[in-house]
């Protein structure tokens, strides 16, 4: 999960790391009054979206009042950056930048460990001055049993090349950082710009923070950072439900068990769509391992509501689950929907038991479905009855 | 001959007792794998009983730690069912005790969990399979995991993918030839066992002659296997990459299944693994007539 960089201010601060003083707001109004919260002096104005770019984009002002802030919010909320919506602004205290500096720790995946990234050129795009000039940029590995200690941190300090009288405020900063990932179960935590103030501090002015998602059940206080105004409403009606659900622009719903069968089939029924019209895989949807007709009837619920899908192709292979379990899952879920099931289903069941899966389809004789032999005349199927709707 | 995995390896099962850990005890034993016990602190002493292959009780002893159950059995192999919050600390207590094989089966683990376990296995004996995996089967003769062993029998192909369910998609397509030993290495962004290390015990297995490697989205594991192959692997290769059709940003299922920019899409994964010669199919049976294809001209 990303952050806004608000959420990212907040977290920085709980862990100690220096910030300057930052409140979001969602109205103009809320603006002034964070101004004035600031001290009413010079303030920043940024958009709050997950996407680089905003400053190009004109998400980032400069406000001297409150009434300013307020007016440069009401330029920024609604503005389209990327294909995000402005939602939020925050209103952070401006700073005097003597220096601009770069810092990033990651989960690196290809090395199995994390890695450490630090420049004395920051404020720019990282991977333009990875490309431009990789000797500017340390890369350091960080080991993941004993992480950025004082040890690392100086070696970080060293490599990147920092001034000997910024080398240990930046240290410590960077330890302080080094918390925030540990503590919070972070895939990602990036600074940049770090900054020297002219008063000589050194501040964190802009942050970036990706969480694990596996880790929520050590972190009760993550799950009211999810911007679920931002989320599509199925994928919220899916989440609500526990499934693994992901919307895409299509007409063919999906429905399989475990996620490489899923993401194939949605490989499979794009090639398809190909022969008949260009129709498309319309989402990802995993309903694991237990298909019972509960969890049947919440997929097909969800899928049935997506106003774009035209018809829905259900590929099951029964490896632990066996196939008449999912069949009885799949009429128990029509039984449950009802006159809501409206659009032709396409199922393709093989492995365990399928052979009883499949006289239980059809003693049914449901008219919305028809059984498909194989993966990939199932998919034929589906993408052919979606073009004809 | 197989991978890692055979006729003779004992196997124990830590989190014996939860339900996923006794379902698919049953399922092991019914395979014929030889189970012969498991780990429970707080049952330690206590027995769990299921059928054998040939319908006959057999009575497994839970134990307190894997030390103990790797001493009073002999085991070398343990298969870890404990739930995410736990999955760590009963990785380290097993590598600790000196298993050989760790094949770790629960979804969900924290990464950085599993990039410290990684770590801390840097100079252990033991070998880690997972987590988030389906685990490892050497048809007729041992199951490590949860793959189902009635999808098909022994045979020349050796198979390493990164999901569970299009593993067992591909057996079954594949189930008149057979297989040495499939493994199912996982869906997250760290995991123990990769791509590269599957291969290169295949090249080393006589009785593997030829390969199946499948892969998804996200990460740089398929293209690094490329390169792999390239240099060191002289059997035959197919590949299969799911995930095309998958947007930027988004986790398809799998926690590692993320394309991030530019990087970790499929077109790249199959472009690279059909630079090196390995033949790529479009869908699981295009893969599959491809297999079949190099198994008919051997």
């Amino acid at each position: 999960m990303d952050l806004f960089e608000y959420q990212a201010r907040d977290i920085f601060e709980k862990h100690g790391v220096p910030v300057l003083g930052g409140v979001v707001a969602t109205t103009p109004e809320e603006a002034r009054e964070g101004a004035e919260k600031l001290g009413g002096g010079t303030v920043v104005v940024k958009a709050q979206v997950k996407t680089g770019g905003r400053g190009k984009a004109g998400g980032v002002k400069l406000a001297h009042s409150p009434q300013e802030a307020a007016e440069k919010a009401s330029e920024i909320l609604g503005m389209d950056i990327k294909g995000h919506t402005v939602h939020r602004v925050m209103i952070a205290q401006g700073a005097k930048i003597a220096e601009e500096f770069y810092f990033s720790v990651l989960l690196d995946r290809s090395n199995r460990n994390y890695l450490a990234m630090c420049s004395v050129e920051g404020g720019m795009e990282i991977e333009q001055l990875a490309v431009e000039r990789p000797e500017a940029l340390a890369r350091i590995a960080v080991d993941p049993a004993v992480g950025i200690d004082e040890a690392k941190a100086a070696e970080i300090v060293d490599a990147a090349g920092f001034a000997e009288d910024v080398k240990a405020k930046v240290a410590a900063v960077i330890q302080q950082l080094w918390t925030v990932f540990k503590a919070e179960d972070a895939t990602l935590v990036e600074v940049n710009p770090l900054v020297r103030t002219e008063d000589g501090d050194i501040v964190a002015l802009d942050g970036k923070v990706t969480l694990d998602e596996n880790a929520g059940f050590r972190h009760a206080d993550h799950a009211e950072l999810e911007d679920s105004a931002a989320a599509d409403p199925l994928e919220a009606k899916a989440k609500e439900n526990d499934l693994n659900y992901v919307k895409l622009d299509g007409e063919v719903g999906i429905i399989g068990n475990g996620a490489g069968l899923v993401m194939s089939t949605l490989d499979v029924v794009a090639y398809a769509g190909e022969k008949h019209g260009g129709v498309k895989p319309a989402n990802f949807l995993d309903i694991g391992g237990g298909a019972n007709a509960q969890v049947m009837a919440n997929g097909l619920d969800v899928i049935l509501n997506d106003e774009q899908v035209k018809s829905v192709f259900v590929n099951v292979f029964g490896g632990i689950t066996a196939c008449d379990e999912v069949a009885n899952g799949i009429v128990g879920a029509l039984d449950i929907l009802g006159d809501e099931a409206s659009k032709p289903l396409v199922v393709r069941l093989d492995g365990n038991n399928v052979e009883l899966g499949r006289q239980i389809l059809n003693e049914r004789n449901h008219p919305l479905v028809t059984l498909a032999d194989t993966m990939d005349g199932g998919a034929d199927l589906a993408a052919a009855k979606a073009a004809a709707a | 001959m197989s991978i890692y995995l055979n006729k003779d390896s004992k196997i124990i099962v830590q989190g014996i007792t939860g339900g996923m850990g006794a379902k698919h005890t049953a399922l092991m034993l019914d395979s014929g794998a030889q189970i012969v016990g498991g780990v429970n602190a707080r049952k330690a002493g206590t027995t769990v009983t299921h059928k054998d292959q040939a319908g006959e009780d057999v009575t497994l002893p839970v134990y307190g730690t894997v030390k103990e159950a790797m001493a009073e059995t002999g085991a070398d192999v343990s298969v870890v069912f404990v739930p995410p919050a736990f999955t760590k600390d009963a990785c380290i207590e097993a590598i600790d005790a000196g298993i050989g094989l760790l094949v770790v089966i629960t979804e969900g683990v924290p990464v950085q969990d599993t990039a410290e376990v990684w770590s801390y296995l840097d100079g252990k004996q033991t070998r880690m399979i997972g987590p988030n995996c389906p685990g490892i089967i050497t048809p007729g003769e041992s199951l490590a995991g949860i793959t189902p062993h009635t999808i098909t029998g022994k045979g020349p192909i050796g198979l390493v993918s990164k999901s569970g369910t299009l593993t067992y998609q591909m057996m079954y397509e594949l189930k008149a030839f057979g297989f040495s030993t499939a493994i199912g290495i996982g869906g997250d962004p760290i995991v123990g066992t990769t791509h590269i290390d599957a291969l290169e015990a295949f090249e080393n297995d006589p009785e593997t002659k030829a390969i199946v490697m499948i892969g998804e989205i996200g990460g740089d594991a398929e293209e690094r296997a490329a390169a792999y192959i390239k240099e060191h692997v002289t059997k035959p290769v197919v590949g299969y990459v799911a995930g095309f059709t998958a947007p930027e940003g988004k986790t398809m299922g799998h926690a590692g299944a993320i394309v991030s920019g530019s990087s970790g899409t499929a077109a790249a994964k199959k472009e690279a693994l059909e630079a090196v010669g390995v033949k790529v199919g479009k869908t699981p049976s295009e893969t599959a007539a491809l297999m079949r294809e190099i198994l008919q001209s051997l």
